[in-house]
């Protein structure tokens, strides 16, 4: 577990222990009421050494690196680079997030490249 | 005025009409923009894994692509392009170790020394040209617009990528006032759209459209202005899974605000791409 936490720090080039859940994050997210759990959950599951718990969520993939949370944190932390690292420690298993031949088949010639590529580049491996 | 631009790939196919009303809104202020002959797409979203130098070289690569030609800066349109080259940038210049690293991947290719400027076109038209000069080109009166200005995030966010103020910016609206069109305060100016959910999560991102438009809608706007060809995509095009799951929603067209620059600057609707729009707003911007 201590080695999935040292990943998460390291990816994220965060110090985890710097939050004290006062939970501006979560106050201000645009996504939460979409998510399963909310953003200051996740960083505390990190440092509860509850890991996996994060990285089944809904949360991780829910969030769009929208860089809210990046601006207001009061402790300065960048939570948006600790779901991009949870989300690269699923990815880098090998697993997609999503399975592109399923996804946008009706729409596939409408949607900007943008979408798509920045879809494909945030939810596979 | 000449500057080396940037375009992405999303202005060359649906964003084309944003690509189109930018040239023509900006040459009616002397500025003509110099498309890189060499590009290639920017990525889209910027790496955030401290450890993934190979998904920042191609926004590198872009702006190794303004050195060859002799440019010290460059001018972006889409604001995710602009985001990704503005954070790639700056994380060469900080990151020594890296940005040796990521020059020896790239041996075939001249050194970057970090030394191009990444421009957003609403930081140009600001801090270049400035909005009182804009205000004197004005040629026709857009008496009939009442814009929501939408930010989105990346024009905002990160605090060290933003074109401006991350929580209260006024660029749009400053914009905008010196074109004698007036705007309302849209308290959602600066919240995400759900960006590339749309691919996977339609519901998701309809719902926030919803939301969106409802909410501009019920404060007196008639249309809603972006820089973002995935914020339009999104907000304008799932107005219609809106529009599916609740039949009393009543739909805003989503332009880019250089068709609304350009219509005010005296540029024909013909030139600034409004066929492209699903909503098509020429009547509302033109008045007739
Ligand atoms: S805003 Fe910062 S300190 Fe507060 S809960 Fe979120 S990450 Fe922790
Ligand atoms: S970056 Fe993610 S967690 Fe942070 S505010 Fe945006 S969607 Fe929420």
């Amino acid at each position: 577990m201590q080695e999935l936490i040292d990943k998460v720090a390291e990816l994220s080039g965060q110090n985890l222990y710097g939050c004290y859940q006062c939970g501006k994050c979560s106050g201000g997210c645009p996504s939460v009421w979409q998510m399963d759990i909310l953003p200051n959950e996740v960083i505390r599951l990190v440092q509860t050494k509850r890991v996996d718990d994060a990285l089944n969520s809904k949360t991780i993939w829910i969030c769009a690196s929208c860089f809210t949370c990046t601006v207001r944190c009061p402790r300065g932390i960048d939570l948006a680079k600790i779901m991009e690292a949870l989300r690269q420690i699923h990815l880098r298993r090998n697993v997609d997030h999503i399975d592109i031949k399923k996804v946008a088949q009706g729409e596939i010639n409408e949607l900007p490249p943008i979408a798509l590529v920045g879809n494909f580049r945030k939810q596979t491996a | 005025m000449r500057i080396p631009y940037y375009p992405g790939c999303t202005l060359k196919t649906t964003a084309k009409n944003f690509e189109d009303s930018a040239i023509a809104a900006l040459k009616v202020l002397n500025v003509e923009l110099v498309e890189l002959k060499r590009w290639n797409c920017c990525g889209t979203v910027y790496s955030l894994a401290s450890d993934d130098l190979m998904h920042k070289l191609a926004p590198v690569r872009n702006l190794i692509r303004v050195r060859e030609e002799d440019g010290s800066k460059v001018l972006t349109l889409c604001s995710m392009c602009y985001n990704t080259l503005k954070q790639a940038n700056l994380f060469f210049r900080e990151d020594k170790e890296a940005s040796e690293k990521m020059n020896e991947f790239m041996y075939r290719e001249r050194d970057y020394e970090g030394d191009v400027e990444v421009l957003h076109i609403l930081g140009f038209l600001r801090d270049e040209i400035g909005f009182d000069q804009i205000a004197k080109k004005v040629k026709r009166k857009l008496a009939g617009l009442k814009v929501a200005p939408y930010y989105g995030c990346l024009l905002l966010r990160p605090g060290e990528a933003a074109i401006d103020d991350p929580e209260n910016p006024s660029v749009f609206e400053d914009l905008f006032e010196s074109l004698g069109v007036q705007t309302v305060d849209f308290p959602y100016r600066n919240e995400c759209c759900g960006a590339y959910q749309t691919v996977d999560q339609v519901d998701l991102v309809a719902e926030r459209t919803r939301k969106m438009i409802n909410l501009a809608r019920s404060i007196g706007a008639n249309i809603l202005a972006t820089s973002c060809p995935l914020c339009q995509f999104n907000l304008e095009t799932r107005q219609k899974d809106v529009k599916g799951k609740w039949t009393d929603f009543e739909e805003m067209p989503v332009v880019y605000f250089t068709q609304i620059l350009g219509a005010a600057l005296g540029v024909g609707r013909e030139d600034l791409g409004f066929e492209l729009n699903l909503f098509n707003p020429s009547e509302l911007i033109y008045g007739e």
